[in-house]
């Protein structure tokens, strides 16, 4: 099980507190996206193996969406941090 | 060599020393006519139909670890077609029609066991997408009956029917043809027979990159071992299809998962059948070992690491321990997990690219080795001719963009 750290609780919890959120920094422009940007969007995925850059929500905790950067290989996190923020540089 | 009675015999008076390999472990040349990548059951299935219906044997299978040892060796060995749309029906039903022949026609024991699958039902909802894919089954064709929860019992003596628990049985449906087999045996058959027909398997041979022409069609393969040259790679490979593609430039629609599974200490036998329950996320049977083989959800996050987390599979031997109380105190031997890769409408995706001469069979998800001989028979005919026949036609890339999905995703986002 992993162990989150949520940015707005500055906690670290575990995982069935979480409630996975997906591939993060996707941006949502459907009065801007064409066809192809918006099937992009809805259904295409990086799916990356290494780090990974993915939202996550702490669902019975604080109920916030926030980001995390984490290692698909190993499991590990790398870094949390609030939503809007940008993607950290990898450590 | 063939298997026959006096093939064995004459073994036996040998002590069963000489056995020859059961097939090359050769080096790779340097030009194939196609490349498949990933040496599971279905990469090895598209090229023994490929050798064999296409007269297609100049073919490589390059597998970046052992054959076999991904989601092949790793799934809970279920067998059926009881999907609900008439495209799935069509993929799926394909494998169903090739199962019972496949040890003749591979001359090696797969061990095919048409024992019954039978899925549970514990709400209404339950109840009611089960008849309404009882009923589009067998328009079909393909057989699937409602059972009640006394029925249930009766054909799974070990089943507990208690109204009173948290996740009380109100139904099943039951395919009578679905059962198991022995998914090692299916990745071997097929290995020793595409390796006959002239085959080259060659394991431990990584990938690195896929070159291409000034035009963008594919020319080879960069691998561990070397340059090997084609104008043909079909990519099979299951929960890593996401990052071969991307050394062609493309992104899929797919995320990839882990799934687990268990096994318990070995018992005499107790289950005479397959038992699902998508709602709790557990299924079980009894291998001929006497283990009983149990299957988990998928973790919430895409990973690569072949594990997962153990609240997944606390929870599914939870629900085990109150549908069957029988292995309430049986011990776990083992449990691992797979990489699963499922797409948006968690159907499978056959289809040519937008890179000339690369083709994808991937995105089966939590239950691609029931496909088995259907994928590798469709897929060959795919990668042979160039165009998909009417089973694999409906399950090209281009649907997430014409919106022409085949849902097999319900409201539980599991694969019913």
């Amino acid at each position: 099980m992993l162990l989150i750290h949520c940015p707005y609780c500055e906690m670290e919890r575990p995982e069935v507190e979480f409630k996975y959120g997906g591939q993060a920094h996707l941006v949502r422009e459907p009065q801007k996206a064409t066809d192809e940007e918006w099937t992009d969007f809805l259904y295409f995925r990086d799916n990356t193996r290494g780090l990974h850059a993915e939202r996550w929500r702490h669902a019975v905790g604080c109920g916030r969406f926030f980001n995390c950067l984490r290692d698909t290989v190993s499991d590990k996190i790398a870094a949390t941090y609030k939503a809007g923020e940008p993607r950290p540089s990898s450590p | 060599m063939k298997f026959s009675a006096v093939s064995l015999a004459r073994q036996a008076l040998s002590g069963h020393k000489d056995w020859p390999a059961q097939w090359r472990s050769p080096e790779p040349k340097r030009y194939y006519d196609a490349i498949i990548v990933g040496a599971g059951g279905h990469g090895l299935a598209t090229a023994y139909y490929m050798a064999k219906e296409h007269g297609i044997a100049n073919v490589a299978v390059l597998e970046k670890g052992w054959l076999g040892g991904g989601n092949t060796g790793r799934n809970t060995t279920i067998i059926r077609s009881n999907y609900l749309w008439e495209a799935s029906e069509g993929i799926y039903g394909h494998a169903h029609k090739l199962w019972p022949g496949l040890s003749q026609e591979l001359n090696y024991n797969v061990m095919f066991s048409p024992r019954g699958v039978m899925l549970l039902a514990h709400n209404h909802h339950d109840e009611q997408a089960f008849r309404r894919h009882i009923h589009a089954n067998r328009l079909a064709g393909i057989p699937n009956e409602w059972l009640t929860p006394e029925q249930a019992r009766d054909f799974c003596p070990i089943l507990n029917i208690d109204a009173n628990i948290r996740y009380p049985v109100r139904g099943a449906a039951l395919q009578r043809t679905g059962g198991t087999a022995r998914h090692d045996a299916v990745a071997w058959g097929y290995a020793r027979g595409a390796s006959a027909r002239g085959v080259d398997i060659i394991q431990n041979c990584e990938v690195k990159a896929i070159l291409r022409d000034a035009s963008g069609a594919v020319t080879g393969v960069e691998t561990t071992k070397g340059e090997i040259a084609t104008r043909k790679i079909g990519v099979v490979a299951a929960g890593n299809t996401s990052v071969v593609m991307a050394m062609a430039g493309l992104r899929m629609p797919l995320e990839s998962f882990p799934l687990q599974a268990l096994v318990s200490e070995p018992l005499k036998p107790v289950m005479p059948c397959v038992v699902m329950s998508n709602a709790v996320h557990a299924y079980m049977s009894q291998s001929d070992k006497g283990e009983l083989v149990i299957g988990a959800g998928t973790d919430g996050y895409v990973s690569y690491s072949q594990t997962g987390g153990p609240h997944i599979a606390v929870s599914t031997l939870e629900a085990i321990c109150e549908m069957f109380p029988i292995t309430s105190r049986l011990k776990m031997l083992r449990n691992w997990g797979g990489i699963v890769d499922t797409t948006p409408d968690r159907s499978p995706i056959l289809s040519k690219t937008p890179v000339a001469g690369l083709y994808v069979n991937c995105g089966w998800g939590t239950g691609g080795f029931k496909a088995t001989p259907g994928s590798g028979h469709v897929f060959a005919h795919l990668l042979a001719t160039g165009e998909p026949n009417e089973i694999a036609a409906p399950f090209a890339l281009d649907r997430f963009r014409s919106g022409n999905l085949v849902n097999e995703a319900t409201a539980a986002a599991v694969a019913h």
